[in-house]
């Protein structure tokens, strides 16, 4: 919890800041790199200059959980990949958000019924905040969810002394 | 500014020029004189400044981020494997014989900048004395260069022996003309 | 050198070790040869200069319910352009198969592969052990009578 987090009253100034400081943090949602499987081929072409991602602040994907602020998971994640998955959101610094991109992600995609080694879906490991459906989910899905996830971050209240108890990463 | 002290004295430079400049005389062998005015309170100034924007920055990070330490955060980073060993490993000893040289020959050309400011007043004995200077560096870079320290050693390409009596040469006789 | 050549080849050098030559299927012919002695078998054909197998181009495991396991042996000989194929039948409950890798490295992996997924013990295998599944896995997946784990680590494996 940091010093001011979640701790003053409702008034202009301090919805003003408020805005202020969640605008910086949906302006550059710094993505983790986590491609997998075939979303990874979908993630790459939202990078590239037609669909962009630049453009949302989020073109910087890091290699390391110390400096993203969003993982996505792209891709199939079996039983092995699973446990270093959690290790890795767990390295991720608050606040954090987890993008849950195409069928496999989402339930086990494809290998829902006979995949033994496939994980049935990543919420079983970690918190996910946005599902983005499809296999692959096109480009301009991704870029919605990652819309949707910048609006959840303008409306948060982050100074502003919130008026139901809020879970610390996300929410 | 500090008027009360009399910085040139101290320097055992001329008195009675103002306390906040130094003044520099050079005496040349041309007889030349020149000034170089220096405040310290801009030094100051810019110093306070850059620090105090570092601080500024890094404290209202401070305050608005959220705090929330965790054992599993707090492991090192192995792209999600658990790290085993010591991370200390032995490197090769080349690395550091190029990172010395470098040092040396870097702090030649760092004493290079003030005698480029100060040559147009000084004139052609300065020359002199910087190709002296030279020299003696060059003498330096011609012992590294003769002992092979310029030199960047490859690892050795090792090919893996095999058993099987692969051909290394594709025999078209042997398989009846067909490719 | 036709495959009853080859066949003729092999039993006079180790007696019997063919068992039988099977062409009569769609796909490709194979010779069934007698498990304890497929090491030397392969040393053979891949040293002798008229044979001279030198590539094992893939080994592959399949199950035939209730009774055997088999293990396949794709051979190509790059001087002679002719391809091979050895078939072993071992015992489904017990399967046990020497090993090929001091004659073809390749057959390293593809036998640490035949043993994650239908537990064929390969016999002076240097490292046997499996290889895509994760080493705390329960079970052998490619067996027909395969039924997979509810939960792996604490985690639900059901949809």
């Amino acid at each position: 919890m940091s010093p001011l987090e979640n701790k003053l009253s409702e008034g202009f100034l301090v919805t003003q800041l408020d805005t202020v400081i969640n605008w910086a943090r949906r302006s550059s949602v710094w993505p983790l790199s986590f491609g997998l499987a075939c979303c990874a081929i979908e993630m790459m072409a939202t990078g590239f200059s037609r669909y962009d991602i630049d453009r949302f602040g989020s073109g910087v994907f890091r290699a390391t959980p110390r400096q993203s602020d969003l993982m996505i998971v792209a891709g199939t994640v079996t039983h092995q990949m699973a446990s270093r998955l959690k290790l890795l959101y767990d390295q991720m610094a608050e606040p954090k958000y987890v993008i849950s991109m195409g069928s496999c992600a989402n339930s086990g995609g494809p290998y829902w019924q006979h995949g033994y080694s496939v994980l049935k879906g990543v919420d079983k490991v970690v918190p996910v905040d946005v599902y983005v459906t499809g296999c692959p989910p096109r480009p301009e899905a991704l870029l919605d969810a990652l819309l949707y996830l910048q609006n959840r971050v303008i409306k948060k209240r982050t100074i502003a002394r919130s008026r139901t108890p809020v879970e610390i990463a996300g929410a | 500014m500090a008027a009360g002290r009399n910085l040139g004295t101290q320097a055992g430079l001329t008195p009675g020029r103002s306390a906040s400049s130094v003044t520099l005389f050079v005496q040349a062998a041309t007889g030349r004189e020149g000034t170089v005015e220096f405040h310290f309170a801009t030094v100051l100034v810019f110093m306070l400044v850059g620090v105090g924007f570092i601080l500024f920055t890094l404290s209202l990070s401070r305050i608005v981020r959220p705090r929330i330490p965790g054992a599993e955060k707090a492991t090192t980073y192995e792209c999600g494997e658990r790290p085993t060993g010591s991370p200390w490993i032995r490197f090769n000893i080349r690395f550091y014989v190029v990172a010395l040289i470098f040092v040396v020959f870097d702090v030649e050309v760092v004493l290079l900048y003030p005698w480029a400011t100060i040559y147009k007043q000084m004139g052609l004995v300065s020359f002199v004395y910087l190709l002296i200077f030279l020299v003696s560096l060059l003498e330096a870079l011609a012992y590294v260069w003769k002992k092979g320290d310029l030199e960047w050693i490859r690892p050795a390409v090792r090919r893996p022996e095999v058993a099987a009596p692969v051909p290394q040469k594709h025999d078209v006789s042997a398989s009846g003309g067909r490719q | 050198m036709e495959l009853e050549q080859i066949a003729g080849r092999l039993n006079e050098r180790f007696p019997d070790v063919v068992k039988s030559v099977e062409t009569a299927h769609a796909g490709d012919p194979f010779l069934v040869i007698d498990p304890p002695r497929i090491a030397d078998v392969g040393l053979f054909l891949r040293d002798d200069p008229d044979l001279s197998f030198e590539w094992l181009m893939c080994l592959s495991g399949v199950d035939y319910p209730p009774e055997q396991i088999a293990v396949v042996y794709h051979l190509h000989s790059q001087t002679h352009d002719r391809k091979l194929v050895l078939k072993v039948l071992v015992d489904r409950a017990e399967p046990r198969v020497p090993t090929v890798e001091p004659v073809w490295k390749m057959a390293g992996w593809h036998e640490r592969e035949c043993y994650d997924m239908l537990g064929v013990v390969f016999e002076g295998h240097p490292d046997m052990r499996r290889i895509l599944l994760p080493f705390d896995w329960g079970g052998h997946p490619l067996r027909k009578d395969y039924v997979y784990p509810d939960t792996y680590r604490g985690v639900t494996n059901k949809p």
